[in-house]
């Protein structure tokens, strides 16, 4: 096994793991330098190199097409399986190389983490997806933290690159960690943003962070520091800056936030990929960095915000602290508002040709899916028009509510997304907003003083007549007022959107809705 | 510098500019299950756990390797896994 380690060691970490004569030693932990850790510089006879490089090259391909594939809907639960196939032979030839010294170590890793990840993957409910999009991937920065951490410990010491390597990992690992348990904690409303957090000073505290990590990072080659204390400081400021950059940003910014630090987690692979001088890690996680950078624009473009003002510009609207679709917070200032009963919306939905459903995160926290599936089903046996107007970041994420709805068996044929329906709105006669808000407030279009100006949103208020089924008339998620609550087409239905669902079903069937249709049929 | 570390500045930059590539046209339907699924990528991490854990001489450090396995592990197995469980409804519906 030993014999095994070695050449591995030796053809993948040159130059990395070069202990410099003028450097301190690097090691937390007090071991003892076996032989075997010293570089070797001539490449072993074994065949084995070749094998292993041939896996990750294949590995390399795998992991790209099945990014590429991610992004097309025929293709991407395949290319989803191809991209695990991809890490799997990646696995099979570092271990093929290395050989599986240690290997109780990597099977007590493999079955909590493995065992726990199946866990939480196969019990969240889709309505919790963003928030374990978080937790996983800031789990992932994690691992590339702990990497660094320990690449420093081993006894052969780093060389400059290496230690900037580490650097790099840690911070970068460190960042996505905690700022991404952060969003996952604001996405469950678990955490508000607090007042001082918004204070401009925050902006000053988090430079000093990064600024107090590299210098502990210089200090390190410098040997102004030994390594155990640098790295214990570059850690912790890390994690704060992580919290610090993370939490003065709203709720509604969140998916922005945790695409840019699913990028960040990239990145760190990348730098655990310098550490550990593999260039598979360090291609693989580039191409992730990139992508999820890429992501990241195209959802600020969705959402008309651009990155600097998602990062820097705090939380949206005057509403600091986000308030939850249907929260407690009373939003005054509303007057022309007209409230109806289930009833009245009934009646309205009877007469209608074409109905249009906007459903928002309301519905999915009210779980009302499977509730808006039957009344629509019943709409369409009485020959109504129905289609569902989905608004690009509808939900909590870009493509949650697709998730949602599917996941309530709703045709695909009949989610349609914005820019396709809204010249439709002026030929709807009912359209039913189901806990969405800011995604249909007109003033994102008419009101350039409004703080969602700008943004593209459903243009229901074209419509005849608009349904608001919501809670109460607390603010949305960004905290912003909704002029289409007071337009004199808008009529407002208090409830909880699953319960008032039930009942537009049973008042339609109790007004013969789909019965008639049945006995046409 | 020496060759590896050009090398791996070549790989980090060509790796980029294919991520920027792979990425052109998503729709918004796709995003979610995307960034998912890149996240379960970047896990990938877990190679230089198991590296560690190959070459730690100590129980701490193997101890160290373990738990970043453990954490890589946890993002790549649930990152895949739960992007599955939403493509799998998207393959339904499209049927």
């Amino acid at each position: 096994m030993v014999a095994l380690i070695s050449p591995w060691f030796g053809s993948l970490l040159p130059g990395l793991f070069l202990p410099t004569a003028s450097l301190p030693p690097f090691s937390l932990l007090t071991v003892s330098l076996p032989t075997v850790f010293l570089p070797a510089v001539s490449m072993p006879a074994s065949a084995l190199p070749s094998v292993h490089l041939a896996l990750d090259l294949g590995a390399v391909l795998l992991l790209a097409l099945g990014l590429k594939g991610l992004s097309k809907v025929r293709t991407a639960r395949s290319a989803n399986g191809l991209a695990a196939v991809a890490i799997a032979v990646a696995v099979a030839g570092l271990l093929l190389e290395q050989g599986v010294a240690g290997w109780p170590w990597m099977l007590l890793g493999l079955l909590a983490g493995g065992g726990l990840g199946a866990l939480v993957a196969y019990r969240v409910p889709m309505t919790s997806m963003p928030e374990v999009v978080a937790l996983f991937n800031g789990c992932g920065g994690m691992a590339s933290l702990l990497v660094a951490l320990g690449a420093a410990a081993l006894p052969a010491g780093l060389d400059l690159l290496g230690q900037l390597s580490v650097l790099a990992s840690v911070l970068v690992g460190g960042v996505t960690f905690s700022g991404s348990l952060v969003a996952m904690a604001k996405l469950q409303e678990w955490l508000a943003t607090p007042p001082w957090m918004l204070r401009p000073q925050r902006h000053a505290v988090n430079i000093g962070l990064v600024l107090v990590a590299l210098a502990a990072g210089a200090a390190l080659p410098l040997g102004l520091l030994t390594p155990a204390p640098a790295l214990v400081v570059i850690t912790v400021a890390s994690l704060l800056l992580g919290i610090g950059l993370t939490l003065p940003i709203g709720g509604a910014d969140m998916p922005v936030v945790i695409s840019l630090l699913n990028s960040y987690s990239g990145v760190a692979a990348a730098a655990a990929g310098f550490v550990v001088g593999s260039q598979l890690l360090v291609v693989a996680g580039a191409m992730v960095g990139a992508a999820g950078l890429i992501l990241t624009q195209v959802m600020c473009t969705g959402m008309n915000r651009s990155l600097t003002s998602v990062l820097f510009g705090g939380a949206l609207g005057a509403a600091a602290a986000p308030v939850g679709e249907g929260g407690s917070g009373e939003d005054p200032g509303y007057s022309r508002i007209t409230s109806c009963s289930a009833e009245e919306c009934a009646l309205a939905l009877e007469a209608a040709e074409r109905v249009v459903f906007v459903p928002g995160y309301g519905l999915a926290v009210a779980q009302a899916q499977h509730s808006l599936k039957e009344l629509a089903r019943l709409l369409e046996s009485a020959g109504i028009q129905v289609a569902y107007g989905i608004h690009p970041v509808a939900g909590r994420m870009p493509g949650h509510m697709n998730v949602l709805l599917a996941e309530a068996d709703v045709p695909y044929e009949q989610l349609i997304e914005m820019e396709t329906i809204n010249p439709d709105f002026p030929r709807t006669d009912v359209v039913i907003v189901l806990g969405a808000n800011d995604v249909v407030n007109p003033q994102a279009k008419n009101d350039p003083s409004s703080p969602l100006y700008g943004m593209p949103v459903l243009e229901v208020d074209q419509a005849r007549s608009v349904f608001v089924v919501k809670r109460s008339l607390g603010a949305g998620y960004s905290g912003v007022r909704n002029g289409l609550f007071e337009l004199p087409q808008t009529s407002m239905v208090f409830g909880d959107a699953k319960a008032v669902l039930q009942q537009l079903t049973a008042e339609l069937r109790s007004l013969g809705v789909g019965k008639v249709a049945v006995a046409a049929g | 510098m020496n060759g590896p570390l050009s090398e791996a500045l070549w790989v980090l930059l060509l790796g980029s500019l294919l991520g920027f590539e792979l990425i052109g046209k998503v729709p918004p339907t796709l995003h979610t299950p995307l960034m998912s699924g890149a996240n379960a990528i970047s896990g990938i991490t877990l190679l230089a756990a198991l590296a560690l854990i190959g070459q730690a001489a100590s129980p701490g450090l193997r101890l160290l390797g373990a738990v970043a396995l453990g954490f890589a592990l946890f993002n790549v197995v649930g990152g895949f896994l739960v992007t599955d469980r939403m493509l799998a409804m998207f393959r339904r519906r499209a049927g």
